[in-house]
């Protein structure tokens, strides 16, 4: 059985040191060996930033795309071989700025793959520019007197659109992390995970201390119930959508793969391609 | 009697004029008459002019024609817009109801038919186009019979009491044309036709088939005229066979999903139309990059922009080939015919993974739109290549110590071996980054030259396409050979018939490979000839120049560009190399 350092590859992360991505691909290698997975099950779909590498940091199948489309890639990807376990991941500006669109559709959607959002409320890759997530007053490069739009609140967004799995982490726990994730690769649907991942170069707020400081951990609330749609959006607001754990999971949902007429157990990638004769003329006859 | 002529119904929008259409053609299709049919139509779903023309013949037709011998009009306005189109004694078949007149200078005949009072006596108002279809088949002199078997699959779901009041319109609308006319108006019976079995449909049908055929069973696509057809097709037939479409939430969700998919291994394909092209291009630039197989199908119609949408043009041709952001290989095929829909399309897929690239299906309108009369589908004709794809059961060599599958490793003919995501000692990276030949980032400048030249090479040495060029091409010294792409093939052929007639030598080249372009081929055609017309529904001469860059020549090639959102006319081409061979440019 393979262990998390099967899911460790040679490359050497070219991130900051400190950088919170770190700990996201740590604990999506752990998710992943401790679900029993081997290299091979497993395909992770990135998207382009600094976070979106880190397809290229896990020994698995994978696939660095285009800025903002890692979702309808994985989508596709799960929808040819539903045996694969399909793990999307990228940024805020990945996700919800160029990609939002294909978040928001996805969730609807509910085709069974799990999508990490490495949350650091700035453009990393492109050397600090306002994000949407970053908050009101965000001073970047790109908002030099501060930012005037107002921040996407990602988990809120979720559950309104009828998401199936809404969780949040922060790379500073990596126990929790590596829990949501594998939480969310067994939810059967569409899983979005936030996480805080700060930015130690550009991103001088949002810092591990204020992470420390701000974040409610809702595991360690007895009465939290995550499968209560309307509790799970009482707490965000309350706490401004600084929470972490499970949010909101709806067990009952059916994935998309399960309510598609005809479609098959096994993989299409694994079907044989040649339609028979007697199949053929029937379509053809109709053409008459 | 005659071998053929033109039959056209008109009138607002959503009065039932295409099942006017839809059932005379189908049933003289199952007769064994040749057809070919296009619409004219709106963007609005109800009201506005809209018209279906067919032409009917006892040999193959693949154009629409100049003349028209036969309109149905269910208003005033069809009257006013067609008639000038009817030759000199031609028939105007009118509801009586709107109380129809013949615009001055049109000598054809009118016969009003109370079109809309019969179907209320039969029952209904709505089978009015019924009526009409009775009262055209008298002037052909065929037998309400034939219709029959059509009435009673079009209508069998709405009940046997629905089936024989349409065609007890038919029945009426014939008998009271017949009993109008008695024998006076005959010249527009058809001679009978061989009774050979064929096929009816739209390019739109045979590349949805193509793609069922070629063993795709995943699609991701946006809607958009004229290309919806093919997501719709595939929706009714995908799920039978274990597959589906997705309606995906804009056309780069499509393409990067069909991306996805095909690196998991289905064959998948997507299918839009110019703007949603525009969307595509990045992410087409994707699957050149990581050598992934997509097959995408463009039908073109009306740009920039929104353009026309509903109206023909061929103005994608450069955009399919240089849209995309840096140099990638890509195929760009174009078929010219409903059967050439079918068969390219099954070549798309396998092209698509034999030389792991996007293939691109150009089509247009006319072509994806237009109904003909097809020659029966050979299934043997179906072969499946897949190019260098590990097999599933094949077992390969163990990687150790995180070493990686060589995805991308260099060979003499530039193409490696694709390993499919799930299969065991297959793991590699796949990135748009440049990339090593394990899929890994690199900058290294001699690996970068090497890796573009590995991609580019693999079309450099032709490609496995059956017929790059159609040509009708007997003459090694001709006065003139005329060039064109997808649908303008039969207009062109009709065009070159009469020329040939007069006694002068034409020769037709079709080009249905675009990309890579079939250099060699039209260089020896332009060569074997002393002027060369190249016909293409678009305003700059776009496949002009295409011949220019690659064949030269730049002096004996006239483009003839058409852009008013209609198909050329036979006549519309004739004229033009007539003009061209007496004075030399048109
Ligand atoms: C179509 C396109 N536009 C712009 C870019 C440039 N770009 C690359 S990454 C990025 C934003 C990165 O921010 P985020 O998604 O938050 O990732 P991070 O680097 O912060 O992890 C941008 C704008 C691009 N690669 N492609
Ligand atoms: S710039 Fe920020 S996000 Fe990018 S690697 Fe450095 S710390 Fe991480
Ligand atoms: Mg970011």
């Amino acid at each position: 059985m393979a262990t998390f350092k099967d899911f460790r590859n040679k490359v050497k992360p070219n991130w900051c040191p400190g950088c919170g991505d770190f700990s996201v691909l740590a604990a999506m290698q752990r998710a992943f060996a401790n679900l029993g997975l081997e290299p091979h099950d497993v395909a992770v779909v990135s998207g382009i930033g600094c976070s979106g590498r880190i397809s290229g940091y896990v020994n698995a199948y994978g696939l660095h795309g285009v800025h903002g489309r890692a979702l309808p890639i994985a989508q596709g990807l799960k929808l040819a071989n539903r045996d694969l376990t399909v793990v999307a991941a990228g940024g805020d500006g990945d996700g919800f700025a160029i990609g939002m669109g294909h978040t928001v559709h996805s969730i609807r959607r509910n085709v069974d793959i799990t999508y990490i959002v490495m949350d650091n409320q700035v453009y990393g890759l492109t050397k600090g520019q306002t994000s949407p997530r970053s908050e009101m007053g965000f001073k970047t490069k790109s908002t030099p007197s501060g930012s005037i739009e107002s921040a996407i609140h990602p988990m809120e967004m979720a559950l309104t659109v009828g998401a199936g799995f809404v969780a949040q982490s922060v790379s500073s726990d990596l126990k929790q992390l590596t829990h949501v994730i594998e939480e969310g690769i067994k939810h059967k649907g569409f899983s979005l995970i936030n996480v805080y991942s700060p930015c130690v170069t550009y991103n001088k707020v949002n810092t591990y201390d204020w992470f420390k400081e701000n974040l409610v951990n809702l595991d360690n609330d007895e009465n939290y119930d995550a499968s209560n749609r309307s509790m799970a959006m009482q707490k965000l607001m309350e706490h401004h959508g600084l929470v972490t754990g499970i949010i909101y999971q709806n067990k009952e949902r059916k994935s998309y793969e399960e309510m598609i007429k005809g479609f098959k157990e096994e993989p299409l990638a694994k079907q044989d391609l040649m339609l028979d004769r007697e199949h053929f003329d029937k379509l053809v006859a109709e053409f008459a | 009697m005659v071998k053929q002529l033109s039959w056209k119904v008109g009138g607002q929008q959503g009065e039932g004029i295409d099942s006017a259409g839809e059932t005379l053609s189908t049933a003289l299709n199952r007769k064994g008459y040749y057809l070919y049919g296009y619409r004219h139509f709106s963007s609005r779903i109800k009201g506005g002019h809209s018209n279906t023309k067919i032409r009917i013949s006892t040999s193959p037709v693949r154009s629409i024609s100049d003349e028209l011998d036969i309109l149905v009009a269910f208003d005033q306005e069809t009257i006013d817009l067609n008639a000038h189109e009817l030759i000199a004694d031609g028939v105007i078949l009118a509801d009586a109801k709107f109380n129809p007149t013949v615009p001055e200078g049109v000598t054809a005949h009118l016969l009003a038919v109370p079109f809309t009072k019969i179907a209320e006596e039969v029952g209904m108002a709505q089978m009015k186009n019924m009526v009409a279809v009775g009262a055209s088949i008298a002037l052909l002199g065929l037998s309400v019979d034939a219709f029959k078997e059509v009435i009673e699959e079009r209508f069998a779901r709405k009940g046997q009491k629905v089936v024989d009041k349409n065609m007890e319109a038919i029945t009426k609308g014939h008998e009271y044309v017949q009993e109008q006319i008695g024998n006076t108006i005959t010249k527009f019976r058809l001679d009978p036709s061989d009774g050979k079995k064929r096929l009816y449909m739209i390019g739109n049908d045979a590349i949805a088939l193509g793609a069922v055929a070629a063993g795709a069973r995943l699609m991701a696509a946006y809607p958009i005229t004229p290309s919806s057809e093919i997501m719709e097709y595939l929706i009714k037939k995908l799920p039978e066979l274990g597959g589906t479409v997705v309606q995906t939430e804009d056309e780069i969700a499509a393409m990067t999903m069909v991306i996805g998919a095909n690196y998991g291994g289905v064959r998948a394909l997507t299918a839009s139309a110019g703007p949603g092209l525009s969307l595509m291009t990045e992410a087409i630039g994707l699957a050149g990059m990581t050598e992934t197989p997509a097959v995408i199908v463009n039908t073109q119609r009306g740009g920039p922009s929104t353009g026309l949408p509903t109206k023909q043009e061929q103005s994608d041709v450069l955009a399919m080939l240089y849209s995309t952001h840096g140099e990638i290989p890509k195929i760009v095929l174009a078929p010219s015919t409903v059967e050439e829909c079918f068969y390219d399309t099954i070549q798309a897929f396998n092209l698509a993974e034999q030389y792991q690239c996007p293939v691109i299906i150009l089509s247009d309108l006319a072509l994806s739109l237009g109904k003909q009369t097809v020659n029966p589908l050979d299934y043997d004709r179906i072969e499946i290549k897949r190019g260098k794809l590990v097999d599933w059961n094949e077992e390969l060599p163990p990687l150790e110590n995180s070493q990686l599958f060589p995805r991308y490793e260099f060979t003499e003919d530039g193409i490696s071996r694709r390993v499919l995501p799930g299969k065991k000692d297959g793991l590699h990276h796949v990135t748009g980054v440049e990339h090593d030949e394990t899929g890994r980032p690199s900058e290294n400048p001699l690996n970068r030259k090497r890796m573009m030249d590995k991609r580019l090479s693999k079309l450099s040495n032709g490609i496995d396409f059956d017929t790059p060029v159609f040509l009708d091409a007997q003459h090694d010294e001709a006065d003139l050979l005329i060039v064109g792409f997808n649908s303008t093939r039969g207009t062109i052929t009709e065009a070159k018939e009469r020329l040939e007639a007069e006694g002068l030598k034409v020769n037709h080249a079709h080009i249905r490979q675009i990309l890579p372009f079939p250099t060699e081929i039209m260089q020896q055609q332009i060569q074997k000839a002393k002027k060369v017309l190249v016909v293409e529904n678009n305003a700059t001469g776009q496949l002009t120049n295409l011949i220019k860059m690659h064949v030269g020549f730049a002096e004996k090639l006239v483009h003839y560009g058409k852009y008013d959102g209609n198909p050329f006319l036979p006549s519309e081409i004739y004229k033009q190399c007539k003009e061209l061979l007496v004075h030399g440019h048109i």
